[in-house]
């Protein structure tokens, strides 16, 4: 039997460099008996193995390993140092075994590294500061806890980068932490009776904790699993928890039967007369009865999964009509026509064709954005007939408001609502077509086409007559003057 | 009217707030108080500082700036009708409460939201003042969440989201119906105009391509809640709702908050007690959509509602038996995932272990713990569910008996 004394209930790297050598030696599992300075004596004489001369015994393991046992060595189990032994024994004829969680001494130590994660978190979360006064007059703060792992070194590190400019000291049983806003260290552990006693903010925390209650869900089992019994001697709320608990029952009750009561008449609110009215058949007399029209419109469903209905925008009186097919993603949430990527296709051209955006009136034909939600994303969808058909009440609207000279029609959908009836865009394109109401009408292509176009000759056509479309139809509002 | 202290502000301004379910701290990223003048870090993970007996989770500061509101929604304890005792905190006590807090570790930050005083945009800068004096007087770099007013100015919801880690706005209702009806000063479209207008400004800076770094807006992004319980509502359009906000604004999470009933209930709402159950089974069926691939319509019809006895994805696997039992060796994840009593951590260490190993009873066990559940829906190398994946009875062997089906 080789028996090992660490130089203390953390001392990992001391584990470690005599785990390496006794690796080395070949010691088997069953033959190390780990124990730590200080605790009860052994009925074996201890040593300190020697790792062989020359370094490294020849035997490397995972960062992965030694990550975990770092952590696992923070347990209070007294088997800690025994399984890692026994996992670092394992570790040479099967280099993978951390990976398989299913192993019965894997799944300890995982079982064990959680355990200590979750005590090192639990202490961020149940650290209570009490204020003192420092010698130099300064505030500095004082925090008796009692961890379930050894882990206030670990976690120590945490409340000096979360409170850098403050000077407090963590005490606890096992080792006390001490920051002085510029240096961490310890000290062995201390007795709750060297923590000050009392904080005069505490009455205010345990009001809030009291207020933040909701009697009606009571539901102890949920609050015990999260904030175990253990910890709460040192948390300055807990002691109103029984009383709490007990009177959550009378409370709900009570609020349940309670009749409702009259308004008290000091807070009667003026009787509201702007109500907004469901907006009627009555056609729209301006561009903004159609913008708020558009946004209150239920003719289609559409409106249900967007988030506003998006009119045209530009001036009331230009020679120029540009219809899309409908508001995408970034126009929906925006709240006005191309915004988002076909939008960017659209600006590029409409410079390029010498239009100025300002004096054309950009609107789409169906005034919700359709789509379908794959994951996270909102696809597009086009438009059926019914949908377009319902929505012509409100571009027939802005085309009798707007009045332009031309109207260009961009994509499929902007052609039929334009036009009245479907349209080859391909065979239309490029010539000035007569529209019922006296303006002149251009179809081209939909900027969202020219992104989606695979074949890059393909695309630089198409690209090339979007451009000269739009040249066209601006070059028809002069002459149709 | 005497005048209150600032405890009793305080016992009745976190009373008014408590009926917001979020009190999440999570997603800012990583800061610290290294370098800095104040106090405050986050590291990603949020952090739960107490439980109350309600089993829910005390991380923030969550108070209102005042409860004095000039809505009147019905749902709401704050409503202009309502009987409540009315206070109103100065910033400096929110300023002074919140650092007090923290430098004890009670808190992680702030969670500040108010009824509407004068109108929206006097309510919003008071809110954005708090925040401002934090980060700016007193550089708190702890979490801060700010509820947004909807009809609040562009510009004060943007300098919301520059000090605030996350923003919410509450779409209250389900139904947008019953908005109308229960909150007949709130917009429906106001509201997701103003969730779609912070998607906007959370993507803008997170623009990439730019030279100088833009300032953080929201980084830990936006949240809402809906009322369980208060219209009719079923879990089916409960679903499609959230599923729809997800979409639309790239929301961090949909509460859902069983109604609770309220001191001074209103005439129009039936005073009930919560039905946290269904609650439950929500953010089970929430989950399965947005962590285990599944659709929608998998598990609950638009009409419908949700299963209270069982969960979720047993009700989904109980009315797929033929696609069980799926063996724990050779499955594909997304399979693995749909097996009742597997969640994606065990699953992950499943489909790891099995390259090197072959998987029996015993070693699902240790992967999975809740084996009972798992048995009759796989199959291991020494295992095998044979008649017991058959049994008319399956269900009722989860199912608790009907009494226990409350909570309470």
């Amino acid at each position: 039997m080789r028996v090992v004394r660490l130089g203390s209930e953390t001392d990992f790297e001391g584990w470690r460099a005599a785990a390496r050598a006794l690796r080395a030696e070949a010691a088997t599992p069953a033959d190390v008996l780990w124990t730590v300075d200080g605790g009860q004596a052994s009925l074996f004489p201890a040593e300190t193995p020697q790792a062989p001369a020359g370094g490294e015994a020849g035997f490397k393991v995972s960062r992965a390993f030694v990550d975990l046992a770092g952590r696992v060595a923070l347990h209070r189990s007294p088997e800690r140092f025994d399984l890692l032994y026994r996992l670092l024994w394992r570790l040479e004829g099967t280099p993978r075994l951390l990976e398989i969680a299913s192993d019965p001494d894997v799944s300890l130590a995982l079982d064990m590294h959680s355990q200590v994660n979750r005590a090192a978190h639990k202490m961020k979360a149940f650290v209570r500061f009490r204020q003192v006064e420092a010698q130099d007059g300064a505030d500095a703060f004082v925090a008796w806890f009692e961890p379930a792992h050894r882990v206030t070194e670990a976690t120590a590190p945490f409340f000096t980068r979360r409170f850098a400019n403050m000077a407090f000291s963590i005490l606890t049983p096992d080792v006390c932490a001490h920051w002085d806003t510029r240096a961490l260290s310890f000290t062995p552990g201390a007795d709750p009776a060297d923590a000050p006693a009392g904080d005069d903010l505490e009455a205010y925390w345990r009001t809030y904790f009291a207020s933040t209650f909701n009697p009606a869900r009571l539901r102890t089992g949920a609050m015990v699993r999260e904030m175990p019994k253990r910890y709460w001697r040192n948390l300055p709320e807990a002691s109103l928890i029984p009383e709490m608990t007990r009177a959550a029952g009378d409370r709900t009750t009570a609020m349940v039967e309670k009749a409702p009561t009259e308004p008290a008449r000091r807070i009667v609110r003026a009787a509201r007369t702007d109500m907004p009215t469901t907006p009627g058949d009555a056609p729209p007399s301006s561009l903004q009865a159609v913008a708020a029209g558009v946004d209150a419109c239920r003719r289609c469903h559409l409106w249900r999964d967007a988030t506003q209905g998006v009119a045209g925008e530009g001036p009331a009186g230009a020679r120029l009509m540009i219809v899309g097919e409908q508001p995408g993603d970034q126009e929906d949430l925006a709240g006005r026509p191309f915004v988002g990527p076909a939008g960017q296709v659209f600006d590029r051209a409409l410079a390029a064709a010498g239009v100025p955006r300002n004096e054309t009136y950009v609107t789409n034909a169906v005034k919700h954005f359709k789509h379908q939600l794959r994951g996270k994303r909102r696809l597009h969808k086009t438009p059926e007939t019914p949908e377009i058909e319902a929505c012509r009440w409100w571009l027939d609207a802005e085309r009798r408001l707007v009045r332009p000279r031309v109207i260009v029609a961009m994509g499929a959908t902007a052609a039929r609502a334009v036009l009245g009836k479907a349209a080859p865009i391909g065979k239309l394109r490029g010539q000035a077509l007569q529209l019922e109401d006296q303006a002149q009408g251009v179809v081209t292509w939909h900027p969202s086409y020219l992104l989606r176009v695979p074949d890059a000759e393909a695309k630089a056509r198409a690209e090339a007559e979007f451009i000269e479309d739009l040249r066209l139809a601006w070059s028809l509002t002069d002459r149709a003057a | 009217m005497a005048v209150l202290d600032l405890k009793q502000k305080l016992s009745i301004l976190a009373d008014a707030a408590k009926y917001d379910a979020s009190c999440a701290s999570s997603g800012a990223g990583k800061r610290d108080s290294t370098g800095g003048k104040g106090v405050g870090s986050t590291e990603g993970m949020g952090i739960c500082h107490a439980y109350t007996p309600d089993g829910r989770c005390v991380s923030l500061l969550k108070i209102l700036l005042t409860n004095y509101c000039i809505y009147d929604c019905a749902y709401c304890v704050n409503r202009v009708s309502s009987n409540t005792p009315r206070a109103r905190f100065k910033v400096q006590e929110v300023v002074d409460l919140t650092l007090g807090f923290y430098k004890r570790n009670y808190i992680e930050g702030l969670f500040l939201s108010s009824g509407i005083i004068r109108n929206s945009d006097y309510t919003m800068e008071a809110m954005v003042a708090v925040a401002r004096s934090l980060r700016a007087d007193h550089d708190f770099r702890g979490y801060i969440h700010l509820k947004l007013i909807p009809e609040a100015s562009v510009e004060l919801t943007n300098q919301a989201a520059l000090y605030a880690d996350r923003v919410s706005i509450n779409v209250e209702l389900p139904r947008e119906e019953s908005l109308a009806a229960f909150a007949p000063e709130k917009d429906a479209g106001v509201i997701r105009k103003a969730m779609g207008a912070v998607r906007l400004g959370i993507e803008a800076g997170k623009e990439p391509a730019r030279k100088t770094r833009p300032p953080k807006y929201a980084p830990a992004g936006q949240s809402t809640q809906m009322i369980i319980g208060a219209d009719g509502a079923s879990d089916g359009e409960i679903l499609a709702r959230s599923n729809t906000l997800y979409g639309n604004y790239g929301l961090r999470r949909v509460y859902y908050s069983a109604f609770s009933p309220i001191p001074d209930v209103a005439k129009s709402l039936p005073a009930q007690r919560p039905p946290l159950m269904r609650e439950h089974r929500l953010y089970q069926a929430d989950w399965l959509m947005r962590f285990y691939g599944f659709e929608m319509d998998e598990i609950v019809a638009p009409g419908e509602d949700l299963d209270l006895a069982i969960d979720p994805k047993l009700a989904w696997a109980l009315r797929h038996r033929a696609d069980f039992p799926v063996d724990v060796n050779t499955a594909a994840r997304e399979t693995l995932l749909r097996v009742p009593g597997l969640g994606t951590r065990s699953v992950d260490r499943m489909i790891a272990a099995r390259r090197l190993t072959r998987l029996n009873l015993a070693d699902v066990k240790r992967l999975a713990r809740n084996i009972e559940k798992l048995k009759p829906f796989v199959v291991a190398s020494d295992w095998s569910p044979g008649a017991l994946a058959e049994r008319a009875d399956l269900r009722d062997r989860f199912a608790p008996p009907p009494q226990q089906l409350s909570l309470f």
